[in-house]
């Protein structure tokens, strides 16, 4: 590297925040996009289609089997009028589409979606606190889809937008409830003092409930994967996810057969394309949540050159396409199950979130201490 | 009304069962491609899915289909429409236009009176009736295949005699395109319409 990029980055080491910053938005958007187009095609496949296969490279007759759909998609957007209805609170209405994107946005920022790239560890913002910013972030994202039901001022929108609120308070308790028992393994500092002395270095002056901190708990083996030790509480976070994000078999806000499109509704153009990349950018961050907390983030049980933090820039590189391979896995699934299953009705839903979920992370809690009190 | 629910059983209620088998279905679905019953020609082709792709596939066209009305030629190239008229007149969208050859017009084959000096069809007028292919004496216009009739401009869609002669080509393909159960070759208008007549005659 030259010397005066060097200076001028110990100078101003936001310039080093900016660029991860930058990096993740030029990753995450693309992974947007593209979600969409796999969204469209594994949909299309299920259900004996064939899907988007035309769009390929434009002014050509390439087609690579439709890959060039995002630019077709973000193009058609841009161009449609932008129409904002008469009877819409107005302020309210621009808001919403803005605030339920930027949470999906803003949880990346904790996310280790690798181990170290040169001397930077691959983390935009390396909070001790992250999971309690995420959990507190994620919770933004209901104000969005609240607003833009309250704002269009007519009736499908509204409804989507109640029950919107409900659905994500009673899944968010459950989420919760469920990583404290991962917490409550990764949390403890005996098991640290065992690790090698690269992962010592890197994890430094970091608190326990960081989430670096929850990787190097899972980079021993396979086995130490948290999902195989906490199903339960796996299951649990994994279907809170889906209601989070408002994926299939809860969409109720947006449930297309009774209401239009719920809060969207009454949404065209960019703004409804901002509320459709906000959906899928939540899913890439519950996806990551997930592999972050239950799947082993970056590592890959494979020895060393995948479990410890990288030396050099290929392996800092090979850690982060294992973390975005793995939010694949789990987009594919998110997708997967979309076409899966359908809607449940709204107190099947509510009686899963407060009667089942909320009794069984508890009891897991309780079970998991007990365990951690026996081996004591 | 009161909707009675079925009780479900502990498992069920799990909806583990239930989820799982969602997966095989999908599943099937997913990896199998299903042979479709509508697109005869996909029949032998195993990895068929419902979708036809459109510009490259296309519908088998049924005999008897009613597309774009075309001119024909006999055997000897010649055109076979005498410039009556009639379908002119029976035409409801008034869709076509025969300009007749006056007194002193060419005529190519022998036994003909006279050939039309200009025969128009306007396609975007047409709305593929088939009175003109009824009332033809000659059996010289027929519906054939087509339906996809495309063009730039309006002006590009008021087809000439040139055009329509050129699409229509022999009468024997029209004849077979309108193949009818029980008679061997071609549709033979006048040797049905006279055994028909025939056949009333006997019948009083």
């Amino acid at each position: 590297m030259p010397e005066f990029i060097t200076e001028l980055l110990t100078n101003h080491p936001w310039l080093i925040v900016a660029i991860k910053v930058l990096g993740v938005f030029a990753v995450v958007m693309p992974m947007v996009a593209y979600s969409v187009v796999a969204e469209r095609r594994i949909s299309a496949f299920i259900q004996d289609r064939v899907g988007p296969n035309r769009v390929g490279i434009p002014f050509t007759n390439i087609k690579l089997l439709g890959l060039g759909q995002p630019l077709a998609d973000g193009l058609k957007s841009f161009l449609k009028e932008d129409f904002t209805p008469g009877h819409v609170k107005r302020i309210y209405y621009w808001m919403a589409p803005a605030v339920s994107m930027t949470p999906s946005f803003i949880v990346f920022a904790v996310i280790p979606f690798g181990s170290m790239l040169g001397m930077q560890k691959m983390v935009i913002a390396d909070l001790n606190v992250g999971i309690l910013f995420t959990f507190g972030i994620v919770s933004l994202g209901v104000y969005g889809i609240v607003l833009a039901g309250y704002s269009a001022n007519s009736k499908y929108p509204f409804l989507g937008g109640i029950r919107s609120s409900a659905q994500m308070i009673s899944y968010e308790i459950a989420m919760g409830m469920s990583v404290v028992p991962v917490f409550m393994l990764a949390a403890d500092p005996a098991w640290r003092d065992g690790l090698t002395s690269d992962w010592k270095a890197y994890l430094e002056g970091t608190g326990l409930l960081n989430l670096s901190s929850v990787v190097a708990y899972q980079s021993d083996s396979l086995f130490s994967w948290l999902i195989f030790k906490q199903p339960i509480a796996f299951w649990i976070f994994l279907i809170s996810i889906f209601a989070e994000t408002n994926r299939l078999p809860f969409d109720l806000p947006e449930s297309e057969t009774e209401l239009v499109s719920g809060y969207n509704t009454e949404y065209s153009s960019m703004r409804f394309a901002l509320f459709f990349m906000g959906e899928y950018a939540a899913m890439i961050a519950g996806s990551a949540l997930m592999v972050v907390l239950f799947c082993g983030g970056w590592t890959l049980p494979f020895g060393e050159y995948f479990n410890t933090p990288a030396q050099g820039l290929v392996q800092g590189i090979i850690h982060i396409l294992v973390f975005i391979g793995k939010i694949a896995v789990f987009l594919g699934l998110m997708i997967w199950v979309r076409w899966m299953l359908p809607r449940f009705r709204y107190d099947q839903l509510m009686n899963i979130g407060w009667k089942r979920f909320l009794p069984v992370s508890l009891a897991n809690i309780i079970l998991t201490a007990i365990v951690l009190w026996a081996a004591a | 009304m009161k909707v009675k629910r079925a009780k479900l059983s502990w498992l069920e209620r799990l909806y583990i069962p239930s989820i799982l088998n969602g997966f095989k279905v999908t599943m099937r679905h997913f990896f199998s491609w299903k042979r479709s019953e509508v697109y005869a020609d996909k029949q032998s082709n195993f990895a068929a899915k419902t979708t036809m792709q459109y510009p490259e596939e296309k519908w088998p066209v049924p005999t008897g289909y009613r597309g774009a009305p075309y001119l024909v030629k006999d055997v000897d190239n010649s055109t076979k429409c005498v410039s009556c008229q009639l379908c002119e007149f029976v035409c409801p969208p008034k869709a076509i236009r025969i300009t007749p050859p006056g007194r002193d017009g060419d005529v190519d084959r022998e036994g003909a009176e006279k050939m039309p000096e200009a025969f128009d069809i306007n396609m975007l007028r047409c709305i593929y009736c088939g009175f003109c292919q009824e009332v033809c004496p000659e059996e010289a216009i027929f519906l054939l295949k087509d339906y996809v009739i495309t063009g730039e401009n309006r002006e590009e869609l008021i087809y000439d005699k040139e055009k329509l002669l050129s699409l229509g080509g022999l009468d024997q393909r029209a004849y077979n395109h309108h193949v009818q159960e029980g008679v061997d070759e071609g549709i033979k208008k006048w040797e049905k319409k006279t055994q028909d007549a025939k056949n009333q005659a006997e019948f009083h």
